[in-house]
């Protein structure tokens, strides 16, 4: 069973174009966002897409765009009143700080 | 090997990185393992890179009291293995590499289903932050991956180049730049330990099962211990408001003051709003496949209102209509918030919904909440 969240929110975007078709996004994505098809990767499921950004950090051709962040309402809350809490649940990644260039 | 031969020789992989804090205001994760000493360390292999420890598959009692304790937020932050190069069986050249980080609860999910198997395993210096968490922020990143692979030499250990790595570290890994980098290819693994027996069997094949986060009902309620130790707090101090509003409502009414009917009514009062933090933090996590609707603020309502419902159903006549009222208006405004908080806890919100969501809902939230005070207040005094 899939879980489904609010629809048209995500940032997700790719150009077809610049797919090589090497398939790492189908690999990567742990939401099933993506299918292959006439040679290169489709976005299927957008809706789908939580922002995790495996897809884009592993796309070889820079193809994908997607805002990278964590869905945590905490989070967000405490960046909105500029406060500090705990963070880094076990599921929660915690933060919307930069991410470093890895 | 004993233990006790291995005792004091020189750790193999020492880590000169300075340790950064995950989070502003949090301190730095160091181990407190002495790694010789540790209850998951079964001997030792000489190598020609140095002697590698080897890790036990089996998880004894002190590991399972760790996780218990962990899961209640309990030296959560600092619940680490040392950061390097680790054995499982009797791994050779060929055998496989698997990375991992260095948070002692991923450690242990990791290595109790490796039993049997000959494997080195490259544990990363991840802060004591879990797979999918590290990756996120980056320090389960291509930078770490490299690094490690340059300092514990393992490109001297084994013959082949390959890299086998969780699925939720794609996140924060960039398999082409590590190639790049370091000259390892990565694979990635499935999301699951208990799938990597399957996955080796298979030459490094995950199906598509194997590559979907599971949210079972174990996985979602796994973090309700930590939701309601940090529930406490807040509990606490409304407790503490709710018995000064009987005091401040006794003194006035010219009531006489005894110190256990005060407490009685307190706790009377208490109830219908510990039971809706129970609701929020337990039912919502538990019942999430079944609530109507997709934000998870309106799951919390949902069973908020029903909650408020049947409290008002199970003591008929016994409470004013304003206190109904801010029943009404403060139940539904916990398990809202609750199941909000709940956001960061899932597998599949993103960061543009969870904004969406909360630029509606929280507004809604404090508002109710802000109404039902007041109405409760005044409840004390009409």
């Amino acid at each position: 069973m899939k879980y489904r969240y609010l629809k048209n929110v995500v940032t997700l975007q790719m150009d077809q174009e610049k797919c090589s078709g090497c398939g790492m996004c189908l690999e990567v994505c742990p939401q099933q966002v993506f299918t292959y098809a006439e040679n290169v990767s489709w976005i299927t499921d957008r809706d789908a897409c939580m922002e995790c950004s495996a897809c884009a950090r592993n796309c070889p051709r820079q193809a994908i765009k997607v805002r990278q962040g964590v869905g945590c309402a905490y989070a967000v809350l405490m960046d909105r009143f500029k406060l500090k809490g705990i963070c880094c649940k076990d599921a929660c990644r915690c933060s919307l700080d930069n991410i470093p260039d890895p | 090997m004993s233990k006790a031969s291995h005792k004091g020789i020189k750790l193999q992989v020492v880590d000169d990185r300075p340790l950064t804090p995950c989070c502003p205001g949090e301190q730095p994760a160091v181990s407190p393992v002495n790694i010789s000493e540790a209850n998951w360390v079964v001997g030792q292999l000489e190598t020609n890179t140095g002697p590698v420890y080897r890790v036990a598959t089996a998880l004894d009692r002190s590991d399972l009291w760790g996780a218990v304790k962990a899961r209640w937020g309990v030296g959560r932050m600092n619940y680490t293995v040392p950061p390097g190069l680790y054995a499982i069986g009797a791994p050779d050249e060929n055998a496989a590499v698997l990375v991992s980080a260095n948070y002692k609860l991923s450690f242990d999910s990791l290595r109790r289903e490796l039993s049997g198997l000959n494997l080195w395993l490259l544990v990363l210096d991840t802060n004591g932050i879990n797979v999918w968490c590290a990756a996120g922020k980056g320090s389960f990143g291509t930078a770490e991956v490299a690094r490690m692979v340059g300092r514990t030499g393992l490109a001297r250990l084994v013959s082949h180049r390959t890299l086998i790595l969780p699925q939720l570290a794609a996140p924060g890994v960039a398999a082409h730049e590590v190639r790049r980098r370091c000259g390892f290819n990565v694979v990635y693994g499935p999301v699951r330990a208990a799938d990597l027996p399957a996955f080796l069997r298979a030459g490094n094949k995950a199906d598509a099962a194997m590559r979907r986060p599971s949210f079972t009902l174990r996985d979602r309620l796994v973090l309700t211990p930590l939701e309601l130790t940090s529930l406490i707090k807040p509990l606490s101090g409304f407790a503490l408001f709710l018995f000064l509003l009987n005091l401040s409502a006794a003194l006035l009414k010219g009531n006489p003051l005894a110190l256990l009917p005060l407490l009685g009514h307190t706790i009377d009062h208490l109830v219908p709003f510990v039971v809706a933090v129970l609701v929020g933090a337990v039912l919502v996590p538990a019942l999430l496949p079944y609530l109507p609707g997709r934000a998870l603020a309106w799951k919390g309502l949902v069973l908020g209102v029903l909650w408020a419902f049947a409290y008002t159903a199970l003591t008929p006549g016994a409470e004013s209509w304003l206190r109904n009222t801010a029943h009404f208006l403060i139940i539904p405004s916990i398990t809202a918030f609750i199941g909000l908080n709940f956001t960061g806890s899932t597998t599949y919100t993103s960061l543009s919904d969870v904004i969406k969501e909360t630029k509606i809902a929280f507004p809604l939230i404090a508002m109710a909440a802000g109404l039902g005070l007041i109405a409760l207040v005044a409840a004390y005094f009409v």
